[in-house]
């Protein structure tokens, strides 16, 4: 018990903060392991890598509005689309070929669709809240599918030849550039969204989750705090479509579908919803999972899909992460 | 001293009938006034009306002489009214500290803070340190609220309360739910309560309100019947046939 009891000033907080960098610092190394793993092992297979990569920082980004401020949503991938249709729209049709720039206009794209979404959203609570959602992302859908002289409609965007990485790396034929591009970008999402969730404001959307009531009895603005997570939330997808655009030099409408947004979801829950690991571990172990299912039943592997994440619902609630994460806290506690 | 909060004839209809009719209650830095009445007196509506979270048909709600009636109860609070909950209302995923630190941020206007952790702030840490060892949990602080007794988590409803360093507080049944071996740790974290600060207190125990109030209002039926002494209050004919009905002239209160 003497380790719970606390010392308080400055020696509590430095210790605090070195414990905090290590477990940043643990975390990072955990990425870059499993992504040189990858790299080693699938040489062959990195757009593949390269898409988990993309789809990871849906998730994420997912987490930030499901996870951590308890918002229901089916129609996230509307962020993700906007970020691939922004950074492909400018580079077919205005010749923004920088792959910094063509990132940084899909964030910004990102950001906007959050903001624009949120506030559809966030009209509404529960059951009608999933469904202003669900009306979203068939709306965007629709859109793109109609304004095919900017989109290609159905037929996607193409015409999208990014630079070289700060005029160094090319793109190549087997995807490495593509490939550490998204792992450097990915790294930096995760460290600044390990900043924002344990900063004071990430601290309030996680009351805000639990009982917004009780957070406006302390003075703060739900619906203000909420809209700037989404705006926060649509940068982070919005960098996760612009690096599918840049990786695979085009734009489907797939990335502004319902299926995405509800594939976003179940990754979400198969790994564990608020926290940043969960939703890493749900998306690499979904679409891993997928690949060596639908590669060695090509008829089925969809009902296999659907078994494993019945079991996890059923025997791990919290998620693979989540599960995990409770059974060492139990472990630990009963250690001391 | 002039009134740090005045309630002027508010009025809130339901379908026809009054909940809350001409109510008018004035009260003074360092007030400390207990609110009663019988079941269906009105009592939850009053609050709501004072706290913003219904507005009133007319009347009038000042904080601090500035009128507040139009206004939600989120700018009340940020002008200093803040109330605690009679059924706890904590996160319950989040830790003591984590609490106290967010109403502290909060009053001060840092929750926008995106880039720096509450622990990384020593001012805020010895604050909230401060607050938690006077109201003796101090050693819970980083335990989840859900694993912490009921009578401490009411205890760190008040922590809460005062990290946003009220001007007005309400208390809304502090101690209802708390098993008795408890209740001593609470009624004095209320008599601790700043000497400036005017507290209103919604109770049905009638100890702990003759041993906090110096003024006891009675509410019954939406109207206000008694504001007076606390000697005077059980003497009253009205209060004792408003709580007691016929059996007033058969028995006595106390």
């Amino acid at each position: 018990m003497m380790a719970l009891t606390m010392n308080t000033g400055t020696l509590s907080t430095a210790r605090d903060r070195r414990a905090r960098l290590t477990r940043d610092a643990i975390g990072v190394l955990v990425i870059l392991a499993v992504a040189v793993l990858g790299y080693l092992l699938f040489p062959n297979n990195l757009a593949l890598l390269t898409r988990i990569t993309a789809i990871a920082l849906l998730v994420l980004s997912l987490d930030l509005v499901t996870g951590y401020c308890g918002v229901a949503t089916l129609g996230h991938a509307a962020l993700f689309g906007a970020g691939a249709y922004g950074a492909g729209i400018a580079a077919a049709h205005f010749g923004i070929t920088d792959p910094i720039a063509m990132l940084a206009v899909g964030v910004v794209a990102g950001a906007l669709a959050g903001l624009v979404s949120g506030a559809v959203v966030l009209r509404a609570h529960g059951l009608p809240q999933l469904v202003l959602s669900i009306a979203i992302i068939h709306l965007a859908h629709e859109a793109a599918n109609k304004a095919s002289g900017w989109t290609g409609g159905s037929d996607g965007l193409a015409g999208i030849m990014p630079d070289a990485v700060f005029g160094l790396w090319q793109f190549d034929l087997w995807g490495r550039t593509a490939y550490v591009f998204g792992i450097v970008l990915l790294i930096a999402a995760f460290v600044v969204l390990r900043q924002i969730v344990r900063s004071p404001f990430g601290m309030l959307c996680r009351g805000i989750k639990q009982d917004p009531l009780r957070v406006r009895a302390m003075g703060a603005s739900v619906h203000g705090t909420l809209i700037r997570m989404y705006a926060i939330s649509g940068a982070v997808a919005g960098a996760g479509g612009a690096l599918n655009a840049i990786s695979t030099q085009v734009v489907g409408l797939d990335s502004l579908s319902f299926t995405l947004s509800a594939e976003a979801l179940v990754m979400l829950v198969l790994g564990g919803t608020g926290s940043l690991y969960g939703a890493l571990i749900g998306t690499l172990s979904f679409l891993w999972f997928e690949d060596v299912v639908s590669a060695a039943n090509p008829f089925h592997w969809l009902t296999i899909v659907g078994a494993l994440l019945i079991a996890v619902v059923l025997f791990a609630p919290k998620g693979l992460y989540g599960s995990l994460a409770a059974l060492i806290e139990r472990r630990g506690r009963k250690g001391r | 001293m002039s009134a740090i909060f005045d309630v002027r004839n508010l009025k809130r209809t339901f379908g026809g009938l009054a909940v809350t009719n001409d109510v008018s209650l004035s009260m003074a830095p360092g007030d400390r006034v207990a609110l009663i009445g019988p079941n269906g007196a009105g009592k939850t509506t009053f609050v709501n009306l004072v706290t913003g979270n219904l507005l009133p048909n007319s009347g009038s709600v000042a904080l601090g002489g500035e009128d507040v009636t139009r206004l939600g109860p989120t700018e009340r609070v940020r002008r200093g009214l803040v109330r605690s909950f009679q059924v706890t209302r904590l996160f319950s995923e989040m830790t003591p500290e984590e609490h106290v630190a967010l109403a502290i941020l909060q009053r001060e206007g840092r929750t926008g803070r995106m880039f720096a952790s509450h622990r990384a702030m020593p001012d805020v840490m010895d604050e909230v340190h401060a607050l938690l060892a006077r109201l003796g949990i101090a050693h819970l602080a980083r335990h989840r609220v859900s694993e912490i007794a009921y009578g401490q988590q009411r205890l760190l409803e008040l922590a809460l309360a005062l990290a946003l360093k009220p001007r007005v507080l309400l208390l809304d049944e502090p101690a209802a739910g708390v098993p008795q071996s408890d209740t001593a740790r609470i009624e004095q974290a209320i008599a601790d309560l700043p000497a400036d600060l005017a507290v209103l207190m919604i109770e049905h125990d009638m100890d702990l309100v003759f041993r906090f109030a110096r003024r006891v209002v009675v509410l019954a039926a939406g109207e206000i019947i008694f504001d007076g002494s606390p000697d005077a209050v059980t003497k009253d004919a009205r209060v004792r046939q408003a709580y007691l009905g016929s059996y007033a002239d058969a028995r006595s209160v106390a």
